[in-house]
């Protein structure tokens, strides 16, 4: 396996023993400029992986923060385009965290998949959550990624089982993002004891870090979760602070800050994970 | 299924494709369940006690076989259009007649058997026009399993009595607000409730689109509408019709009516997709094989209304059941191969075929199944008398007469 900057990012949470902190926002929302702002924020608020959403018309796996998110860049004209731009004008300033892209296959497939593995590669995108693409697709968009040098990163469910995880596992790349219930983004908080059991029977399966998304908002829930599990994805919470600081649909002076202090106590539940549990 | 060399009837194949078309484009956490579908589908398929149940089913409860009717009045019309030159015969398969009032239960039969095998213990549905809701309500009703339907907020709007006939089926009717409150935002839904209660739930999806083995499915379901107009087009005529058309929203109706005469190449094959304004007004129609390109969307790649940066369209149709920006994949696949053509009717064209029907034949069309009679009026004056089309009537139209006087500028 070669370096990349998902895997000595992942190396230095681990030396750290803690989790890493994953930060999910929607690329554009609630505009191009705020938006770069905000990404441009989250390294220093502590993330350690920023996942950047794609927006797409029709986000069957979203629940409505993220759906909200999606049609607010939309609206302010998002393109894949811009959001590669975005990722550019992010690794000018920012050579080390780790970018991921994660959204739908549409717009991938319309963009061209090789146009767009050779465009995300110059913008600097390190690997790809692409929801509607199961193992059993791997030939459209995961092969050529790994092929290009970016990682596809796989999800694993609740509806995984033993059966099935090795061949979810085969082509995956990067990390394992474990969706922690059955169900979309923003939905309930996931019960901390079966995620443990669910993190541990995939590390049996794999040597890549596994991080553990849907259903987390608290800085609580990341430092229980995130006892055992590699990274900590917080996504709607973060989408959840940019709608709350918006005034008639526009970012306000308030976003920016908004987004970083939830990253900032975030960071702290993480940094906390494995402290207690040590005690 | 046929097994002859260069039969068009193979697909899909073990993937779900139809040529590029179809698959299965789902997230982890539904794959397991369309794996188990599948298998339930196979088991089912092979068991000749599902078969007979449907059957039993599809007689006595659903009404079948659908009568085969020659209509005469339209016939007349047409050669008249014609200047008595020519005119073909023109036939209707009485899908509207069927219990529900369209093709509709032909597949929801199948589906609920289905769910049944598999335990399932809740359904959910998406409608567009709720003539598949009504009928997923009807067979769930007929079970006595809970029913939650999906259906944008538009569509509650136009199809006012079929949400209520829903509702008296005991089925829960949820108004989808997102996106245009349209179809695809039900179907969205749809898939959104389906992912959270992936224990009890079975997806009785409305057409024949989705992840496979969906379209293959729904397909096998609705195809005794060819089988069977095969059957009696022959008793009566002593050989296949020139020409079979339907209308294609996500293409149930559609592919039920064609699939049986794929391999008849006598036989001329029109799917009728909805032209709104016209194809040239942006966004402003539903024919996505005429005016959409290939993507990806709702588990299956197919043809689709999108702009340049691949974010899905909502299109438009006077027919709340044609309003969606896809259609199954293997339309997608016999439109690329040549076999069907597809052409649009605009809302106009079916409002006036709706009419005209109405008056002339004394039946009321489905607004979705009057853009195939819109066709056919243009068709048949300009075949021979001696040729002879079939038209798939889709549904009946009691839902639509308060959006028609609508259209019509009259108050009921
Ligand atoms: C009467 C009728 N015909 C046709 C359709 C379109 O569906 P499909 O293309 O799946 O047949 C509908 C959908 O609601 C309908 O109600």
């Amino acid at each position: 396996m070669t370096e990349t900057r998902i895997s000595r990012r992942f190396a230095k949470t681990a030396a750290e023993n803690r989790p890493a902190l994953v930060t999910f926002v929607t690329a554009g929302d609630p505009d191009l400029e705020t938006s770069l702002a905000i990404v441009s924020a989250l390294p220093k608020a502590g993330a350690d992986v920023i996942e950047l959403g794609m927006p797409f018309s029709d986000p069957m796996a979203d629940g409505p923060a993220i759906q909200a998110a999606g049609k607010r860049a939309l609206d302010a004209g998002q393109t894949l385009a811009k959001t590669l731009d975005l990722v550019r004008r992010f690794r000018a300033t920012d050579a080390a965290t780790p970018i991921v892209l994660m959204g739908y296959y549409n717009p991938i497939f319309i963009y061209g998949v090789d146009r767009f593995l050779t465009d995300a590669t110059a913008a600097g995108v390190d690997g790809l959550i692409v929801v509607d693409l199961p193992p059993e697709a791997d030939d459209e968009l995961c092969l050529p990624a790994r092929a290009a040098g970016i990682n596809f990163v796989r999800l694993a469910t609740p509806t995984t089982d033993d059966k099935r995880l090795p061949s979810v596992l085969a082509n995956a790349s990067g990390f394992v993002y474990y969706v922690s219930i059955n169900g979309i983004t923003g939905s309930a908080a996931p019960d901390a004891g079966l995620v443990a059991a669910a993190v541990d029977r995939i590390k049996r399966h794999t040597d890549l870090p596994v991080a553990v998304g849907f259903g987390v908002r608290t800085a609580e829930q990341a430092r229980e979760i995130g006892r055992n599990a590699d990274g900590v994805v917080v996504g709607s919470a973060l989408v959840g602070a940019i709608a709350g600081s918006l005034a008639d649909g526009r970012a306000t002076e308030a976003t920016v800050p908004a987004v970083a202090r939830l990253v900032e106590d975030l960071a702290r539940g993480v940094r906390a994970a494995r402290a207690r549990a040590a005690e | 299924m046929t097994t002859s060399f260069n039969s068009l009837r193979n697909g899909p194949d073990e993937r779900g494709f139809f040529g590029n078309f179809g698959g299965r484009f789902v997230a982890e956490t539904l794959m397991p369940l369309i794996l188990e579908l599948e298998d339930a589908w196979e088991k089912a398929k092979a068991d000749p006690t599902f078969a007979e149940e449907l059957k039993s089913l599809s007689v006595d409860y659903a009404g079948r076989p659908s009568p085969l009717y020659f209509a005469e009045r339209l016939t007349e019309h047409c050669r008249a259009l014609s200047g008595g030159k020519g005119g073909a015969e023109i036939w209707f398969k009485r899908e509207e007649l069927n219990h529900t009032g369209s093709h509709k239960i032909n597949n929801c039969l199948g589906q609920i058997l289905l769910a049944r095998r598999m335990g399932k213990t809740r359904i959910i549905a998406e409608t567009g026009a709720g003539q598949h809701g009504v009928a997923a309500a009807t067979v769930s009703a007929r079970f006595g399993l809970p029913c939650m339907v999906y259906m944008g907020a538009t569509d509650v709007e136009r199809q006012k009595p079929n949400v209520f006939r829903m509702r008296l089926l005991g089925a829960e009717v949820t108004a989808v607000t997102s996106g245009a409150g349209t179809l695809k935002d039900a179907m969205n839904e749809a898939l959104r409730d389906w992912v959270t209660n992936v224990e009890d739930t079975y997806y009785l999806i409305g057409t024949a689109a989705g992840p496979h083995p969906y379209p293959v499915m729904v397909r096998d379901f609705q195809s005794v509408i060819g089988i069977e107009t095969k059957d009696q087009f022959r008793a009566v005529k002593g050989r296949l019709p020139d020409a079979v058309l339907a209308c294609v929203g996500g293409g149930s109706n559609a592919i039920g009516m064609f699939h049986p005469f794929l391999d008849d190449p006598e036989v001329a094959i029109y799917g009728v997709e909805a032209g709104g304004h016209g194809i040239d007004v942006p966004n402003g129609h539903a024919a996505s094989m005429n005016g959409g390109r290939p993507g990806v969307l709702h588990g299956n790649r197919t043809y689709l209304l999108q702009d340049a940066d691949g974010q899905i369209l909502e299109g438009h149709s006077i027919s709340a059941g044609l309003d969606y920006p896809g259609v199954g994949p293997e339309h997608s696949w016999l439109r690329d191969s040549g076999r069907v053509t597809y052409v649009p009717a605009t809302d106009r064209e079916a409002l006036d075929a709706f009419q005209v029907c109405t008056k002339l034949e004394g039946i009321i069309p489905a607004l979705e199944s009057s853009h195939a009679i819109a066709e056919a009026l243009k068709l048949a004056p300009t075949m021979d008398k001696d040729k002879a089309i079939v038209v798939c009537l889709s549904g009946r139209g009691d839902k639509d007469v308060f959006s028609v006087a609508g259209y019509l500028g009259e108050t009921i």
